[in-house]
């Protein structure tokens, strides 16, 4: 039940150098994988590129032939009232239950804006933001 | 057997710097007598071979560099006449023009007889097959261990290097016991072989490995230990004393250099002052009986320690330690020596990173700034960035440690960075003095 919530992001280890975004945003539009959602984390020299994709298989065996590290990590992503408090609302619910946030991003999906968040306890996540009536997307409803 | 020749190598002290005494002095007086080029560089260094009273007046002699062969291309400062030499062999000229080293019989026999001693003190001898996978030919490795292989009562299996997979099959038909060839071959042996489906461990009689000519580590042994489950040992040794001579005894703590063979020194590369035993600093070599082309404090340029202890296996010979790296590969960072090979040492410790690695030298104002490139293992990867940055920050940490400057670590994507076959470039200095 919980498992439909499981997201599947991409996460791809890149040097921080002029360039490297592109090859990865290249090989992407010529295999016609469409990204939904995406974020870069970096440290000096180097990052991690996190996208929800429509073909995550597809984009990982992409990238990883053209020599890229990539992993696929779980994710959920919630729906948030696109005004003030929205946020609110869902980190207060994970907070009050000692989950952890290791890092979100947010984009504005088709009807509402969506948080995405990697968390120490993904199920756990799941459950309280389902019990607080909150609304988590699955793989299909992204776009 | 446990010694070859126990009236050598276990003779006391004592004796046997008197016996390195006389053979020094010996030779000394034959250079001074006969070989143009050392009797006009002793005189330039002001030394009479009647200065030479003790085994500690070494130090009065002049050196000896690999540049004095070059510059005497191919043959002007042998000591032999052409007739009594028996072989040559000729070194690759990785670092410039090739050199040539000459054999008289007398030559060849100690040269086997140096390997027959090593070979027996790792434990082999009759009934061992040993497969000699380094280069017969102008290299010094194939011929040299396979005489010594031969003198041990060994069975000698002279396959050469190249074409592997035949080489494995071999190695299980004919039941080899033992391998000699470089650290880097039998890595690639051992992965060939898992990739026929074949187990080192245990679909070949393969115990022992005579591994060198290329640096190699403490860490690479107990991986070679725990995928093939071979014992290797170092052996030691450069054409220009002759080839590979000298190895480490089933104690496995330092190499054996044979005293009545030969006179190992440690110098500082800097003074060229001669250091006490433990401490580390530039090998140099005087071999006290060659004929054709004897070598008197020849500066080698490697990087070791010496052991005067005697060794628990009993042999009274010095040791000296594993090579640390090469004179001309150190790096003079903000005043400490670096030495490419600890770092190489270091990371391979290191199971989040591949091995590979490159150095990178800066001058920032008026301070040197060093950094390493490592790559990090796709397992090792995360998709949070403090987990890297933990690896970044290990890894600094480890180097500091081991090196005694501080460096930066910069993390590159698994597989970019450069491979090498052969001789490995992993340094680029851009400082300009």
């Amino acid at each position: 039940m919980q498992g439909e919530f499981i997201i599947k992001q991409i996460s791809v280890f890149s040097e921080n150098k002029p360039g490297r975004l592109a090859a990865i945003a290249e090989a992407l539009e010529k295999s016609s994988v469409n990204i939904f959602a995406f974020s870069i984390a970096e440290a000096n020299s180097f990052g991690v590129v996190r996208a929800l994709v429509d073909k995550p298989d597809i984009a990982r065996s992409v990238l990883e032939k053209l020599g890229f590290a990539v992993q696929f990590t779980d994710v959920i992503a919630v729906r948030m009232k696109d005004e003030p408090g929205g946020l609110y609302e869902t980190a207060k619910i994970l907070g009050e239950a000692g989950i952890n946030i290791e890092y979100a991003y947010a984009y504005s999906g088709k009807e509402a804006a969506v948080l995405i968040l990697r968390v120490s306890q993904a199920g756990e996540a799941i459950a309280r933001i389902s019990a607080a009536g909150g609304s988590l997307l699955r793989e299909s409803d992204l776009g | 057997m446990r010694c070859w020749d126990p009236r050598i190598e276990e003779m006391p002290k004592d004796e046997l710097s008197k016996l390195q005494y006389r053979l020094l002095k010996t030779l000394i007086y034959r250079m001074y007598s006969f070989s143009d080029f050392y009797h006009v560089r002793m005189k330039e260094a002001g030394v009479h071979p009647d200065d030479i009273r003790t085994l500690a007046d070494i130090r009065l002699l002049p050196f000896m560099y690999k540049s004095d062969l070059r510059d005497n291309y191919p043959d002007r400062i042998f000591c032999a006449s052409r007739d009594e030499l028996v072989r040559y062999h000729v070194s690759s000229g990785t670092t410039g023009k090739p050199t040539v080293v000459g054999y008289t019989q007398k030559d060849l026999d100690l040269w086997t007889t140096s390997l027959a001693r090593a070979l027996t003190s790792c434990g082999l001898g009759r009934g061992d097959v040993i497969q000699v996978s380094y280069g017969y030919g102008l290299f010094t490795g194939g011929l040299g261990l396979h005489y010594g292989a031969e003198r041990i009562g060994a069975t000698v299996l002279p396959t050469s290097v190249g074409n592997t997979e035949r080489q494995i099959e071999l190695m299980q038909d004919l039941k080899a016991t033992a391998i000699a060839c470089t650290p880097s071959y039998l890595i690639h042996l051992g992965e060939a072989a898992e990739r026929m489906g074949i187990s080192i461990q245990k679909d070949t009689h393969l115990r022992s490995a005579i591994i060198g000519a290329e640096p190699w580590s403490e860490t690479m042994r107990t991986r070679i230990y725990e995928t093939m489950g071979v014992r290797a040992y170092d052996i030691y040794g450069t054409s220009e004393i002759s080839g590979p001579m000298f190895s480490e005894c089933s104690e496995q703590k330092g190499i054996h250099i044979w005293g009545d063979i030969a006179y190992p020194e440690v110098i500082d590369p800097k003074t060229g002052e001669q250091l006490e035993a433990g401490e580390p600093g530039e090998l140099v070599m005087t071999v006290l009986q060659k004929e054709a082309l004897p070598m008197i404090r020849y500066r080698i340029g490697d990087l070791t320690r010496i052991i005067d202890e005697t060794c628990a296996c009993g042999r009274t010979h010095p040791r000296i330690e594993r090579i640390s790296g090469r004179v001309d590969d150190m790096l003079i960072i903000r005043g400490i020596n670096v030495f490419p090979s600890a770092v190489e040492h270091a990371i391979l410790g290191i199971s989040e990173l591949s091995g590979h690695f490159m150095i990178e030298v800066d001058r920032k104002g008026s301070l040197d700034a060093m950094l390493v490139r490592v790559e990090v293992v796709p397992e090792a990867l995360s998709d949070k960035i403090n987990d890297l940055i933990n690896i970044k920050r290990k890894v600094e940490h480890v180097l500091k440690n081991a090196l005694n400057v501080a460096v930066s670590v910069e993390l590159s994507e698994p597989g970019s960075l450069p491979r090498f076959e052969g001789k490995a470039k992993r340094v680029i200095d851009r400082r300009v003095f």
